[in-house]
């Protein structure tokens, strides 16, 4: 240990340890995302219907793909931790990149709650089945959120290898129980027949279903968090995003195919733990046993992936004095942004502990915290070409159709925010609220302290026009 | 006492033990480096 720290403190600069491959970015975007397949997705049935939900399901994916698409362009060129903030930090500006920045550092630490809640359920309902109903959930949920943060706090390489292997069990999960429901033989165990109604609400109820149906891939984007860490951003990030959105648009469609086809729309539209239930219906202990790890390990792996991006945005944040800059550390020996990890923890405790009764609060934050990017991500794109257009700048990947890919994700996003508007307005405006005064403590007190032109070390060109 | 109240005290305690190891650990690698090496890192750079 003498020598390691003698080694280290001869360096003159200290960085994130370079060690991820695409494997790691697919184990972290899928295990941030994968449990909303198996929790959440199912409430757009309630606004819906089935129908409702899959059209969500479809046009969600539009989104989500185009977010993937836009996110593998920007990044492949962005070697820097902080993602969708230091995308918008160098191609817009400061208050949108304070912005974007504590969007994420939200959306990711209240999604790590509600998945710490999940778990802190789950082995609550396996207590009471043992014969030990009257246990709490709080045991649980922090040691859910402290495990993992340690986990973090360690070193990413571990960190993403164990959410690599969680994950790919609880995919593996949704195909065992896809392959149990005869899905080749329609009526012997699937019903969707006789349980596919119209539309219950009409199209205003599928319009109301988008916002729920973020659920089936909300968290995608986190794979630009570790654009630092990897060692081909160019290689990387593009292959792991991609090849991860694909494996969410495989889950979300066989976990829709599976569910409607067991259970009536009313009752997904309120079930806890849809593909626990369908695992109930279609088989014996076996299968849900299954689904029950399944469901277990999407809740934790999401819970880790969103420990490690909420850091790296709050760290990307401290080191260029958005936040302040003891922040922005890294460990010498584990080079991981270990102050932003261990400050998150208290937080993300107080989110689950206090809003154990309220996940549905805790998920529309969550939510709307990353529609706001997305939104602001169409405006970055669009930008970014203008001023490093083609062949100005080295890409990893170019994403096609531009500008139409742009506009297709901001028109999907204000379709969002309009059935976003229809269910929960007050949260909408009160998000909004939240926001508008974060923008404006930025604005007079803290961007004074902002490093103005030291925050940009990346060589890159100079933009067309400057 | 059952088996999930002993596992709910485990859960405290190895959640108060980590939680502590990390603060601890923080406090000595701000004593053992300067703030100027911790805080050298630059996006974009190896």
């Amino acid at each position: 240990m003498a020598n390691s720290t003698t080694a280290i403190s001869g360096q003159q600069h200290i960085s994130l340890r370079k060690v991820l491959g695409p494997i790691h970015i697919w184990a972290l975007g899928v295990g941030i995302v994968l449990v909303g397949e198996f929790t959440g997705w199912n409430f757009s049935m309630a606004k819906g219907g089935a129908w409702g939900a899959l059209i969500a399901c479809w046009f969600i994916g539009l989104l989500y793909t185009c977010v993937a698409m836009i996110d593998s362009e920007v990044t492949s060129t962005v070697a820097a931790a902080g993602g969708q903030y230091t995308q918008a930090k160098h191609i817009i500006g400061p208050l949108m990149a304070f912005n974007v920045g504590l969007y994420l550092v939200m959306a990711y630490t209240m999604l790590e709650a509600s998945n710490a809640i999940v778990v802190g359920d789950l082995l609550k309902q396996l207590a009471g089945d043992m014969g030990s109903a009257d246990i709490s959930t709080r045991p649980f949920i922090v040691l859910t959120i402290v495990l993992l943060a340690w986990l973090n706090y360690r070193g990413v390489y571990a960190t993403l290898n164990i959410n690599f292997v969680i994950t790919a069990i609880a995919f593996i999960s949704i195909i065992i129980l896809f392959f149990s429901v005869a899905p080749f033989s329609p009526g012997k165990v699937l019903l969707h027949k006789d349980l596919l109604t119209d539309l219950p609400y009409g199209w205003i109820g599928a319009l109301g279903a988008l916002q729920f149906g973020m659920w089936y891939y909300l968290g995608i984007e986190g794979t630009c968090q570790a654009a630092e860490e990897v060692r081909s951003a160019g290689r990387s990030i593009p292959l792991g995003t991609m090849s991860g959105m694909i494996t969410l648009l495989i889950a979300a469609a066989l976990t829709w195919y599976v569910a409607a086809g067991l259970m009536p729309w009313q009752y997904l539209g309120q079930a806890y733990t849809p593909l626990y239930d369908a695992a109930k219906l279609a088989g014996g202990g076996g299968l849900q046993a299954i689904m029950f790890i399944g469901t277990l390990f999407a809740a934790l792996a999401s819970a880790n992936g969103c420990i490690n991006d909420a850091s790296r945005a709050w760290f990307s944040m401290g080191r260029d004095r958005y936040m302040p800059e003891w922040f922005g550390a890294v460990h010498p020996r584990y080079r991981t942004p270990y102050r932003a990890i261990l400050f998150l923890v208290p937080i993300a405790v107080v989110f689950a502990l206090v809003f154990v009764t309220a996940l549905d609060l805790v998920i529309g934050f969550s939510i709307l915290s990353g529609l706001l990017s997305y939104t602001f991500m169409s405006v970055n794109m669009i930008r970014f070409r203008k001023l490093w257009p083609l062949g100005s700048i080295s890409r990893g990947y170019v994403h096609p159709f531009h500008p139409i890919t742009a506009i297709v994700l901001l028109v999907l996003c204000v379709a969002v925010y309009f059935a976003t508007y229809l269910g929960y307005t007050k949260m909408l405006l009160s998000i909004m609220v939240f926001y508008i005064l974060a923008s404006l403590w930025f604005a007079y007190h803290r961007y004074q302290y902002v490093k103005r032109g030291d925050q940009f070390t990346m060589a890159w060109p100079r933009p067309k026009g400057y | 006492m059952d088996l999930w109240t002993l596992i709910s005290y485990a859960a405290w305690a190895v959640s108060i033990a980590l939680f502590v190891w990390m603060v601890i650990d923080s406090f000595s690698v701000s004593k053992e480096f300067s703030e100027d090496f911790l805080m050298s890192s630059r996006e974009g750079e190896e």
